[in-house]
């Protein structure tokens, strides 16, 4: 197993190299120079000369990317054109809600997924089966943002005086406020990395309100979460009902299916503890390789909920030209990315011996 | 000997048919219509090109003309108004409103069909294109070829494909054009894994075997034995990967890096009537539909292949 997971991590290597590369290259080829993006009208020979010194784009292409890629790896992402601040202070305050958004999405997702494909393998062909499958082929074939907004008019403009109403924007309603974690810890004066983190979790509303027991708090971020994760995740849930389904449907035709049923084994228990427990491999991949789906959702998602996470940043930083934010915003997201497929592929060496054997 | 030679060649190509043999293609063809929902697939595909082609004829209104400037009565994102369903006769009549420019919903939704069937057709065809090469080369060459080129796949493949493209999109330029670029350039990496795979399994074939021992050029054997065998996988993907541009590329309009106005592209559509979303819902609904219709028609056609063309699910 620990040489599994050694092997796959040497693997990744060369694509991580890569990714940061891909990423270095595009943001020097973007069109127009960094100088005048920043000072624009008043950008004077002087000063841009000045300018390219102080962010070493005088030096050879090599040596910046080797600059790039120490700052990199201490951390250092660069600083806003626009907000003139550390991007990585900009996303360890906006990251949050963008995995909290994933979180909560990808929990529904699998939950609901797995369970419609269930019901629907083991009622071949029922009307449960067909409306689940309709609803599958629907789901993958709305775009998010349509989804998002549909849901926000139902719910926030049609159901408004019911007890259904969901709120249309933003993480909590006016006048709500979250107590930060370093405040109900009394660790205010922590600083530096531990500090970084204990402000990560702290943004996750949900989290924090929930181990602080702030619950009326947590009730307002939660309703507020409600619309945007359905958003979210119902492209991935339509994914993982499908994939779920045909996957049983495969391993209940298996002939060691039809020994447990022989041996007179409640259906029940032939279905969940023999067919589940094999046709779910497949399924953690499918969730593994949805968490593009889910990114890519966050983002369109986050601009139309009005939720200040990755998505919104990186949609502003787009409007606004702002490079290093771009490329900042890309390079943290790639990461993520390679890391919960790294996570998938170890989890299914795990799941499955004959992975990690060969 | 070399009289036989001819005859050989000719074996090489009965060989080489029965692998992918014109039988198998009425086969497939049987097997995708007895499916329901690849014959719903199909109906609607038929449906949104006949409406394509004939654009025109259908929209009332010309997609980009105001009715300010036809003099006819409307304000900003009006509710539809249809004959039938009650509305006054001396009302012009629009099937889906008006949008927020005061134009013809209908006709911008009946010509948005053209853009997204173009969309999704030249961003998968180049991304077949090159991503078929790619593969090609990669599965056939081996080695250190292959290495590289698929480690540059894997790279392109660990971004989540929207989050690359928009990356491309800033650097190339906000447009239709290159977003579709863009999206192509993200999905090459799924045609050079399928390409590559292909060709891998036919390499070692007996007829490809054959036409080598013959001296054909690995050219030759590359476009004449092993793509014609390769093309399966690549349709159904490729199929499938038609509604998935058609998405993406709406995804990257609705962020403004792709239509531009006045283009009556859905997804631009949809993002700047977003605003009056609340008081007017048609103008996010109609053209919704028409692009869940859409993939939802590729997704079907190419689910229905897929199925099809799997001997393991054969009834």
């Amino acid at each position: 197993m620990t040489r599994f997971i050694i092997r796959r991590l040497i693997y990744s290597i060369p694509v991580l190299i890569g990714i940061v590369m891909l990423v270095f290259i595009l943001a020097r080829v973007i069109p127009g120079d960094p100088c005048t993006a920043t000072y624009g009208e008043k950008a004077t020979p002087e000063l841009c000369a000045q300018f390219e010194i102080r962010y070493g784009l005088d030096k050879p292409i090599w040596e910046q990317f080797l600059i790039y890629l120490g700052a990199l790896l201490q951390g250092d992402l660069g600083s806003s054109i626009r907000f003139g601040r550390p991007v990585t202070d900009i996303l360890l305050e906006r990251l949050p809600v963008t995995v909290e958004l994933t979180v909560v999405a990808l929990l529904f997702a699998t939950v609901v997924g797995v369970t419609l494909g269930l019901l629907s393998a083991t009622r071949r062909n029922s009307p449960v089966d067909v409306g689940t499958m309709v609803l599958a082929n629907l789901g993958v074939s709305t775009p998010v943002f349509v989804l998002g907004l549909l849901l926000a008019f139902v719910f926030a403009v049609l159901l408004k005086d019911t007890f259904l109403a969901l709120p249309p924007s933003g993480r909590l309603s006016p006048g709500v406020t979250v107590i930060p974690l370093a405040e109900s810890w009394g660790l205010q004066e922590l600083s530096g990395a531990p500090r970084s983190v204990l402000d990560f979790f702290s943004n996750i509303y949900t989290f924090n309100t929930l181990v602080t027991g702030q619950w009326e708090t947590f009730a307002d971020a939660a309703r507020h979460l409600i619309l945007p994760a359905i958003a979210v995740g119902t492209i991935p849930l339509a994914i993982i009902a499908r994939m779920t389904r045909s996957s049983l449907l495969e391993v209940l035709g298996l002939d060691y299916v039809r020994t447990a049923r022989a041996k007179g084994l409640k259906e029940r228990s032939v279905v969940l503890r023999h067919g589940m427990r094999n046709a779910l491999l497949p399924v953690v991949t499918v969730i593994g390789l949805s968490l593009g789906a889910f990114l890519s959702g966050a983002i369109l998602t986050e601009t139309i909920f009005n939720l200040t996470g990755m998505g919104k940043t990186l949609f502003e930083a787009i409007q606004g030209r702002d490079y290093i934010v771009i490329q900042g915003v890309t390079i943290v997201v790639a990461l993520a990315y390679l890391t919960v497929n790294l996570i998938v592929d170890v989890s299914y060496a795990f799941l499955d011996p004959r992975i990690r054997l060969s | 000997m070399s009289h036989a030679e001819p005859s050989m060649d000719a074996t090489v190509d009965i060989l080489a048919e029965k692998a992918g043999s014109s039988s198998l293609r009425r086969d497939t063809i049987r097997n995708v219509l007895r499916q329901r929902s690849a014959v719903v697939g199909l109906t609607i595909m038929s449906i949104l090109f006949l409406v394509a082609v004939f654009a025109p004829l259908i929209a009332p209104y010309e997609p980009n003309t105001s009715m300010l400037d036809l003099g006819e009565p409307g304000s900003r994102g009006d509710p539809p108004c249809i004959h039938l369903f009650g509305c006054p006769e001396d009302e012009p009549q629009h099937l889906m409103g008006l949008d927020s420019n005061i134009r013809d919903e209908f006709s911008r939704v009946v010509h948005g069909s053209r853009v997204s069937l173009q969309i999704g057709f030249l961003t998968v065809s180049f991304a077949i294109v090159v991503g078929t090469i790619i593969g090609a080369i990669a599965g056939y060459a081996g080695g250190a070829s292959d290495n590289v080129l698929m480690r540059m796949m894997d790279v392109v493949l660990s971004f989540p494909s929207l989050i690359l493209a928009i990356a491309i999109v800033t650097v190339l330029g906000t447009g239709l054009t290159n977003a579709m670029l863009a999206i192509g350039i993200v999905s090459i990496p799924i045609y050079a894994r399928v390409m590559r795979a292909s060709v891998l399994s036919v390499r070692e074939t007996d007829f490809v075997t054959a036409s080598r021992a013959l001296g054909e050029s690995s050219r030759g054997i590359l476009t004449r034995r092993i793509l014609p065998n390769s093309l399966t996988p690549l349709i159904v993907q490729g199929t499938l990967g038609i509604g998935g541009a058609i998405l993406e590329v709406a995804a990257l309009s609705f962020v403004g890096l792709g239509a531009q106005p006045p283009t009556a592209e859905w997804g631009f559509m949809i993002a700047s009537d977003r605003n009056l979303f609340f008081s007017a819902p048609h103008l996010i609904i109609f053209p919704g539909i028409a692009i869940t219709l859409s993939v939802l028609a590729f997704n079907l056609i190419g689910d229905g292949l897929r199925d099809a063309l799997d001997p393991r699910l054969n009834r």
